[in-house]
């Protein structure tokens, strides 16, 4: 197997993402990839995402906490979560590219199609996942929604808004500085996604629909509520048709018996109201920063925000 | 069928086995009595269809249940200039496609 080490050798004349090296990397890593064509899946803060044949590599960012990384990948690897998490290419571990980034390898997997999203493999895998025994897992970061979240508005104070949108911008302000609701106690804390939309799910073998999730970034110990609480934000913006959302429930509580009880907004509302808000507030950034108006989306979220801040 | 807040025409849809109008201009929906129930029904099952009971008129402003008391309505009318991002469900959704 190669060795990821010949990458500090290389030359950064452009840092772009084809010449960092870990389209070498993934080819070194899988000998399928070697001969196949590097293909920018992503290239976002968030990660560059690179396909190399059946491999695929990802950049995390800078500011990535590698230790955190590293449990993070563990715990994807093991065989705990086979079936849930799609697991990293041996040997599992996280390496460093030329810029000092640390880079991940994983398998290809197909992304859903938004006209067949599978809401049952949605409900049951994140209901697996939660439910997943953390005695054999080595310790594990918090998830991420609750820091994502702070992001999201710390972004937004930073930015100036078109007048016209002052008062949501107010509404998603005072819903983000609420105090935060509830998190669970150490004991009650479960395996969290910690960024969970319909990208974070793959087909695997490529094209098999036998679903996984990707994406072990923000992965870590929470309240599961956060891991359905965008799809609840987008239901409740009246962007995701109720049919929809409920088969995701559905499948979720068919997974998790118990799990909120004769109502599940009791669990959900504190953490949509803040997904909601989160969103809107990217929603007012990528406004101000593009010059252009918010789209029907992102403005549903946002009236979404001035109906919670109505309430009594 | 003329919508009866705008005036425009109503087109006919069926979703999850429910017969819908919906207002061509202000996405208002129509549904006829018994759907509301037929949904709840519906909502509260996860579960396959049965048929919808006949006549009358709809009563009020249904509202799902089992959702948010801040939650869009997602029946019956609610025009307005933000009605019509209730039912769109293409472009409804691309940002569940990425970390917001």
């Amino acid at each position: 197997m190669a060795h990821p080490a010949p990458l500090t050798t290389m030359r950064l004349d452009r840092p772009g993402p084809d010449q960092l090296g870990f389209d070498q990397l993934a080819a070194g890593l899988a000998p399928s990839a070697a001969a196949a064509e590097p293909v920018v899946l992503a290239d976002r803060p968030t990660g560059t995402v690179i396909r190399v044949g059946d491999a695929v590599a990802k950049a995390h960012p800078e500011t990535a906490d590698v230790e955190a990384l590293a449990a993070r990948v563990a715990t994807a690897a093991h065989p705990a979560l086979a079936g849930i998490l799609l697991p990293p290419l041996p040997p599992a571990t996280v390496a460093r590219l030329a810029d000092g980034r640390a880079a991940t390898l994983w398998p290809y997997g197909t992304p859903v199609d938004p006209d067949d999203v599978p809401w049952e493999a949605v409900g049951t895998l994140l209901a697996r996942l939660h439910a997943t025994d953390l005695g054999p897992l080595g310790p594990l970061p918090p998830a991420g929604w609750p820091a994502r979240a702070a992001e999201a508005l710390a972004r937004l104070r930073a930015t100036e808004t078109d007048p016209a949108h002052a008062p949501a911008r107010s509404a998603v302000e005072r819903i983000l500085c609420a105090p935060p609701p509830p998190f669970p106690a150490p004991g009650a804390a479960v395996l969290c996604h910690g960024d969970f939309h319909l990208g974070q799910l793959v087909s695997h073998p490529a094209g098999s629909g036998s679903w996984r999730l990707i994406d072990v970034d923000e992965l870590g110990l929470g309240d599961p509520a956060w891991d359905l609480a965008r799809p609840a934000a987008w239901f409740a913006a009246g962007l995701l048709p109720p049919a929809d959302w409920h088969r995701l429930l559905g499948a979720y509580r068919a997974a998790a018996p118990g799990w909120g009880g004769a109502d599940p907004w009791a669990l959900l509302d504190g953490p949509a109201r803040v997904m909601t808000a989160q969103a809107a507030a990217r929603a007012l950034v990528r406004a101000a920063e593009s010059g252009r108006s918010p789209s029907d989306e992102d403005e549903a979220l946002l009236i979404s925000c001035l109906r919670i801040v109505a309430l009594p | 069928m003329q919508c009866p807040k705008c005036r425009a025409p109503m087109h006919t849809f069926t979703r999850s086995g429910v017969q819908i109008e919906q207002c061509s201009g202000c996405r208002g929906l129509f549904l006829d009595y018994g759907e509301l129930e037929h949904i709840t029904q519906l909502e509260s099952q996860w579960a396959p269809q049965q048929h919808a009971a006949p006549p009358p008129p709809p009563a009020g402003q249904p509202y799902p249940a089992g959702g948010p008391a801040w939650g869009a309505p997602h029946g019956g009318h609610h025009g307005g200039h933000h009605g019509h991002h209730g039912h769109h469900r293409r472009g409804g959704l691309s940002g569940l496609f990425f970390s917001s």
